[in-house]
């Protein structure tokens, strides 16, 4: 995605929008123009700006820690055979249960503040993660592991000098699906119950009839989202270069 | 290489049950010996079950290094593909051993068989800029940084241009000089200017076919490297009986 694509794209969207508007004909407490959005946002600037804040701490923090757990399940799963029996089907099982089903469980127990948002936003990238990681980690030229095997290697070292490096791309693609899941986690959460982040102000603006700026808050958390996928789509690049032994740029 | 042991094998393998070889194989000690074979007839197979690999198969019989001591640890693999890692540089590819080891890397004498394989200049880089010859040859700078008495090569030239092929040859004769070395080749030609012994495995057994009298490594168009290959070739399309 070039800059210039997106900002083509985006010139489009309102456009669009725009022409939606003049066609329906559509009360603005029912769809606002762009330019109504635009000045709402401006106006609620500090307050928009406050909740991005909390929801993008949220959805980082969530992806930090799924990320990090993640990754631990997939390499403990490709050590371990045993573990590997176990756990494998445990997980794809828990995968049958909507995440979004728990949320107000997980309100319950880590309460209105950022804490069950993060879980939230943890429990739905974490099989991605893992899942996407062992595959790659498992899914290694069977020469790799002969030639190890005559060099006397031990499993761990195997592990973390091929297994691991040769399975960074695959992480990266887990990261670029946690990427997308991890805000969806977070608003969802703040649906269920919040006093900030995006997600509540959205519900507030609606409960106030302030459609344009449920609009801007929206089309924040869409920029928000957007950014982080470029920045994680960069990241996973470096990773394939890498693993592929193209230098870093 | 002192102390480089032979090894006999004999034994029966099958796998889903087929007998796919019944051979008693006799490697002599600080040689080359060159198996030939039809594709499929199991000449990896052998190479595997000596080295403790997977071989999808069941092996009855025994196999032992000449001098009783255990064979683990003390045979170096090279085979076809090079396996080099892309995301290191040719000189931590060449000491990977060490590191799945735990070991020190040992970077200096890493240097100085790059510099045997004539790879010095390109320590620093990665496998993918390299050609094929030359990743063939970082592979076998790894297998020497093994430093084991016994090397098991396995059609590792075999995916190189003739004139690759024929410097990779002339590379590892010398290198290799003194150790045990089993090498696995389709190529008649190969196998008469490198080998000490000619093996050639059917599913009947292990025949060893006449070597010229000169020691290898022998060259090219020289006429008995030229005798050998060319009746060597009619044996393994089935025009000729064994000599
Ligand atoms: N891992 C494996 N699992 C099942 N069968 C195998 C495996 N490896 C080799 N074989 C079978 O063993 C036979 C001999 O293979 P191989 O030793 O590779 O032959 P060669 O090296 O002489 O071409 C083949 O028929 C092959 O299908
Ligand atoms: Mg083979």
């Amino acid at each position: 995605m070039r800059l210039r694509d997106i900002l083509l794209a985006l010139l489009i969207g309102v456009g669009l929008w725009q022409l939606l508007v003049v066609i329906t004909d559509a009360p603005h407490f029912i769809l606002p123009s762009p330019w109504r959005v635009a000045q709402a946002a401006w106006r609620s600037r500090a307050i928009i700006a406050e909740n991005a804040w909390v929801t993008l701490t949220e959805v980082l923090l969530g992806l930090l820690v799924g990320t990090v757990l993640g990754a631990l399940t997939a390499i403990q799963l490709a050590y371990s055979r045993t573990a590997e029996r176990l756990v494998l089907p445990i997980l794809v099982f828990t995968q049958a249960v909507p995440v979004f089903a728990l949320a107000p469980l997980l309100t319950l127990w880590f309460g209105y503040g950022m804490g069950s948002k993060i879980v939230m936003a943890v429990l739905i990238i974490y099989f991605p993660v893992t899942s996407a990681f062992h595959d790659g980690l498992v899914r290694i030229d069977s020469g790799y592991r002969d030639l190890s095997i005559s060099m006397s290697a031990n499993r761990w070292n195997f592990l973390r000098h091929i297994q691991i490096p040769n399975a960074l791309p695959s992480l990266g693609t887990g990261l670029r699906l946690a990427a997308v899941y991890a805000p969806i986690g977070a608003v969802i959460g703040e649906w269920v119950g919040a006093s900030r982040g995006l997600g509540y102000l959205m519900l507030l603006a609606n409960g106030r009839a302030k459609i344009d700026l449920m609009f801007a808050s929206l089309i924040v958390l869409a920029c928000l989202t957007v950014v982080l996928h470029i920045l994680v789509g960069l990241l996973a690049t470096q990773l394939t270069r890498y693993a592929r032994g193209i230098s870093i740029t | 290489m002192a102390g480089s042991p032979g090894i006999l094998l004999r034994g029966r393998h099958r796998v889903d049950g087929k007998l796919l070889f019944d051979v008693e194989l006799d490697i002599p000690a600080g040689r080359w010996t060159c198996l030939l074979g039809k594709s499929g007839v199991g000449k990896s197979t052998i190479l595997r079950l000596i080295l403790g690999l997977d071989t999808g198969g069941d092996f009855s019989g025994a196999f032992h290094a000449t001098d009783d001591a255990p064979l683990d640890g003390r045979i170096s693999y090279m085979a076809q593909s090079d396996l080099l890692l892309p995301w290191l540089s040719v000189l931590e590819n060449v000491c990977i051993g060490a590191r799945l080891r735990g070991q020190n890397p040992g970077l200096a004498r890493a240097e100085r068989l790059l510099d045997r394989v004539g790879l010095s200049r390109h320590a620093a880089q990665k496998p993918g800029t390299l050609s094929g010859g030359m990743r063939q040859r970082a592979a076998l700078a790894r297998t020497l940084f093994e430093d084991r008495p016994i090397v098991f090569l396995d059609e590792p030239f075999s995916a190189l241009d003739a004139g690759t092929r024929a410097d990779m040859q002339e590379l590892a004769a010398e290198v290799l000089v003194g150790r045990t070395v089993l090498l696995v080749t389709h190529d008649p030609a190969e196998a008469a200017r490198l080998a000490d012994q000619i093996t050639v495995l059917t599913g009947e057994g292990a025949r060893n076919w006449p070597v010229p009298v000169t020691p290898p490594l022998r060259a090219i168009n020289a006429p008995e490297t030229l005798a050998c290959q060319a009746q060597l070739l009619d044996y393994l399309r089935g025009r000729k009986a064994c000599a």
